[in-house]
C-alpha cells in the first residue's frame, strides 16, 4: 500500500491554543482502501487533529497533501467539497425525522420550486443501506428516535459515505453500543474500506481497533509516538506506545 | 464479513396498519388521535344538551368565531416546531388591524384603495416579526423576553394610535367580506369541488412519482383513507354551509382558513423550508453541522408568526367592522398557543402538524359556542378550556417521554 500515493497525508502539523501545545509537528496519513485507526490518551491530541482535517480549527503550521495535491482546509465546506465526512460521537441526527430525511438533513433533493422530491430520497437511501448491508432497520421512513443505538450509528455513517465522499473520520463510534450494536458497527467500517474509502477511525478501544483497522498511528501528548501495521503488532506495544512511548520524531531532526 | 445480517434487532419487514398504529401510540406519536377525538365528543355532547347548537347557521357561526384565532395558530406551529414561542402575536394581531383601519379611514389624510391597507398591513407585519425573530436568531435574546416586550410594545402602539379618536369604523368592502361574506351557494360547491380536485391530482402524481422511482407503496388503505379525506372534509363543510337557511353559504373566513391550511401544510411537509423547521426543532445543533443556516430559519419563522398574526388581526377586524382600543387583547394570545397545543404540536419543538392549529381552535371555538348557548359565563368557559389545555400538555409530555423510552 505503501508504494501508492496516500489518499490524505498530514506533514508536520502543529496547533496550539493560547499557551497549550496540543499539537507538535503530527504526521498522518491514509490510503484509500484502508482503515487508519488514530488512537491516543485523553488529551493526546486525537480530537484536535480530526477537528483540523474538518476544517473546524485552523492549523499554526504545517501541509495538507489530498490525492497528491497541497491543499487548504479552511472550514468544514472545504472538508465537504474534498469529500471529507466527520461522523461525530454525538451523532448528529434529528430524532424526530426519520432515516430518508436524515440522511439528507441539509443536502435535500428538490425541484426547481424548492419542492423535495422524496421518491428520489428514499430511493437513494434504500441503495446506500443495501449497498453497506445494513440490514436491520425495518422502514427508512421510521423516525430515528426509535431506532437503537447501532442502527443510529449505521445511519449517521451511510450518511456520510452516501455523497461520493473519499475520506469518512469516525469518532468513537463504538463508544456508547453494547456488544451486539458495536459488532454491527464495525462491520460497517471494514465494508467501508473494502468499498475503497479511506476510513480514519477514532477509538479508546484497542479491541475494536484491532478487530477492523489495517495500520494504527499513536499520538501521545500531541506527538506521534508510533505508526504500526496491525499484522506487525501486539496490544502490549500498542499499549506502551499510548502510555509511555517516545515521541518518533523530534523537530530539526530529519528522519 | 458474512453476507448475513446480524440477526439482533432485525424484524418482519412488512407490518399490518394495527400494528403499525399501535407502534405509533406506544412510542408517543399520537398525531391528531386525540384532538379528533375530543372534538367528537364535544360535538355529540353539545348536540343533545345545547338547543341549536346542531345547526348549520350555529356551524357558519362557530366557523366565524375561530378564523381569528385559526389564523393566529398557524404561525404558533411553525413558532413552536422550532421549540421558541412568541408572545406577541394578538397585540401584534390587534395592531395590524387598527393600522389597516387608519389605512382605510376617510379623512385621515393617508387612505390607500381597494386591498392596499391590507397589503401593506401585512407586509408591516411580517416585518415586524421578522424584526423580532432576528433579535432570538441573531443575538440569541430569549424569545420569551423578545416577544414578552413585543406584547407591551404593540398593546401600546394600539392605545397610542387610536388614543385620541377612539374606535374606528371600518368601511373598505375588501377588508368587511374578509371574515363575514357569505359565498353563493353554487361557489362554495365549486371551490370544494376545485380544491379536491387539485387535491387528488397532486396526490396521483405523488404516487406516479414513487412508483416511478420504484420506491413500494406502503399501507394502500391507508393511502386511500389519506387521499379521501380532504375532499369528504371539504364536501360535508360545504353541504353542511349551505344548509344555513339565513345566509347564502360557506362564510368567506372558512375558506380562507382552508386555503391557508393546505399552503402552510405544503409548506411544512413538502419544501426544503419546511424540512429543515423541523430539523431546527428536533436538534439545532446537527441541523447547524448539517449546513442549515439555524438563524435564517429562526428569522423566516418569526417572519411567519408575524404575517399570521397580521392576518388572524384583519379577520377579526373584519368580522367587528371596526377595531377598539383592546384590540388583540382578551384570551386571544392565549387562545391562540392554546389551539396549537390542544391540537396536538408539542411545545418542546420538532413535533406537530400544521392542522392542529385548525383542529385545536375548533374545540375552543366549540366549548366556547356550546357554553355561550347554555348560558354559562365567560369564566365557566375558560375553566373548562383550561382543563382541555392542561389534558393537551400533559398528553404532550408523556408522548415525549414513551418517545424517550423507546429510542435506544
Amino acid at each position: 500500500m505503501s508504494d501508492t500515493t496516500p489518499l490524505l497525508e498530514l506533514r508536520n502539523v502543529t496547533k496550539s491554543f493560547g499557551s497549550v501545545q496540543a499539537l507538535t509537528d503530527v504526521d498522518l496519513e491514509v490510503h484509500a482502501g484502508e482503515v487508519m485507526a488514530l488512537v491516543g490518551d485523553n488529551g493526546a491530541g486525537k480530537s484536535t487533529l480530526i477537528k483540523a482535517i474538518a476544517g473546524i480549527h485552523g492549523v499554526d503550521s504545517g501541509e495538507f497533501i489530498f490525492e497528491g495535491k497541497r491543499v487548504h482546509i479552511s472550514g468544514p465546506k472545504d472538508a465537504a467539497k474534498l469529500g471529507i465526512e466527520v461522523v461525530y460521537q454525538d451523532l448528529a441526527l434529528c430524532d424526530n425525522l426519520d432515516v430518508v430525511q436524515n440522511m439528507y438533513l441539509g443536502r435535500e433533493a428538490h425541484d426547481p420550486f424548492m419542492r423535495l422530491t422524496e421518491p428520489v430520497m428514499e430511493q437513494k437511501t434504500a441503495e446506500t443501506l443495501k449497498g453497506l448491508r445494513v440490514t436491520t432497520i425495518r422502514s427508512i421512513r421510521q423516525a430515528v428516535a426509535t431506532l437503537s443505538g447501532g442502527q443510529r450509528q449505521s445511519v449517521a455513517v451511510a450518511r456520510a459515505v452516501m455523497w461520493n465522499s473519499k475520506l469518512v473520520i469516525l469518532d468513537e463510534p463504538t463508544a456508547a453500543l453494547g456488544v451486539a450494536q458495536t459488532e454491527q458497527v464495525l462491520e460497517l467500517v471494514q465494508r467501508l474500506g473494502e468499498q475503497g474509502l479511506a476510513v480514519i477511525l477514532i477509538s479508546h478501544n484497542l479491541h475494536d481497533v484491532f478487530a477492523v483497522a489495517d495500520r494504527i498511528t499513536v499520538l501521545r501528548l500531541g506527538r506521534n509516538a508510533g505508526i504500526f501495521s496491525r499484522r506487525d503488532v501486539s496490544q502490549e506495544e500498542v499499549v506502551h506506545a499510548i502510555t509511555a512511548g517516545q515521541p518518533t520524531k523530534v523537530s530539526g531532526i530529519a528522519q | 464479513m458474512s453476507d448475513a445480517a446480524p440477526a439482533f434487532d432485525a424484524l418482519p419487514p412488512e407490518e399490518s396498519l394495527g400494528t403499525r398504529i399501535w407502534e405509533n401510540i406506544k412510542g408517543g406519536n399520537l398525531g391528531s388521535l386525540p384532538v379528533v377525538a375530543a372534538l367528537t365528543i364535544l360535538v355529540i355532547l353539545f348536540s343533545f344538551w345545547a338547543p341549536n347548537f346542531w345547526s348549520p347557521a350555529n356551524f357558519n357561526n362557530v366557523i366565524v368565531q375561530m378564523a381569528g384565532t385559526t389564523m393566529l395558530a398557524f404561525g404558533v406551529v411553525f413558532v413552536l416546531l422550532l421549540g421558541e414561542i412568541d408572545l406577541s402575536i394578538a397585540y401584534l394581531s390587534g395592531f395590524t388591524g387598527v393600522m389597516c383601519a387608519e389605512m382605510q379611514a376617510p379623512g385621515s389624510g393617508h387612505v390607500l384603495p381597494g386591498i392596499l391597507p391590507i397589503v401593506v398591513a401585512l407586509l408591516m407585519a411580517t416585518a415586524i416579526g421578522a424584526f423580532q425573530g432576528s433579535f432570538v436568531a441573531i443575538i440569541g435574546v430569549p424569545a420569551f423576553v423578545v416577544t414578552l416586550a413585543g406584547l407591551l410594545a404593540w398593546q401600546g402602539a394600539i392605545q397610542v394610535t387610536l388614543g385620541a379618536n377612539g374606535p374606528i369604523n371600518i368601511q373598505n368592502r375588501w377588508v368587511n367580506y374578509l371574515a363575514n361574506y357569505p359565498l353563493p351557494k353554487a361557489w362554495s360547491w365549486g371551490i370544494a369541488i376545485a380544491l379536491s380536485v387539485a387535491y387528488l391530482l397532486a396526490f396521483g402524481v405523488g404516487i406516479l412519482n414513487q412508483r416511478r422511482h420504484g420506491v413500494a407503496i406502503r399501507q394502500p388503505a391507508l393511502l386511500l383513507g389519506r387521499a379521501l379525506l380532504v375532499p369528504v372534509i371539504a364536501l360535508l363543510v360545504v353541504f353542511i354551509a349551505n344548509r344555513d337557511p339565513y345566509r347564502h353559504g360557506l362564510p368567506l373566513a372558512g375558506v380562507e382558513m382552508a386555503l391557508f391550511l393546505l399552503g402552510w401544510t405544503f409548506i411544512a411537509k413538502r419544501t426544503v423550508f419546511g424540512r429543515h423547521v423541523y430539523a431546527v426543532g428536533g436538534n439545532a445543533e446537527a441541523a447547524r453541522r448539517a449546513g442549515i443556516s439555524v438563524s435564517r430559519i429562526k428569522i423566516m419563522v418569526f417572519a411567519i408568526s408575524g404575517l399570521m398574526a397580521g392576518v388572524g388581526g384583519i379577520v377579526l377586524a373584519a368580522n367587528l367592522n371596526s377595531v377598539a382600543p383592546d384590540q388583540g387583547g382578551g384570551t386571544l394570545l392565549l387562545d391562540a398557543i392554546s389551539a396549537a397545543v390542544i391540537g396536538g404540536t408539542s411545545l418542546f419543538g420538532g413535533r406537530g402538524e400544521v392542522r392542529s392549529a385548525i383542529l385545536g381552535a375548533a374545540v375552543i371555538a366549540t366549548i366556547e359556542n356550546g357554553l355561550d348557548i347554555k348560558g354559562y359565563q365567560p369564566g365557566v368557559i375558560y375553566i373548562v378550556t383550561g382543563c382541555f389545555l392542561l389534558f393537551a400538555v400533559t398528553l404532550d409530555t408523556i408522548a415525549r417521554r414513551r418517545q424517550a423510552k423507546t429510542g435506544r
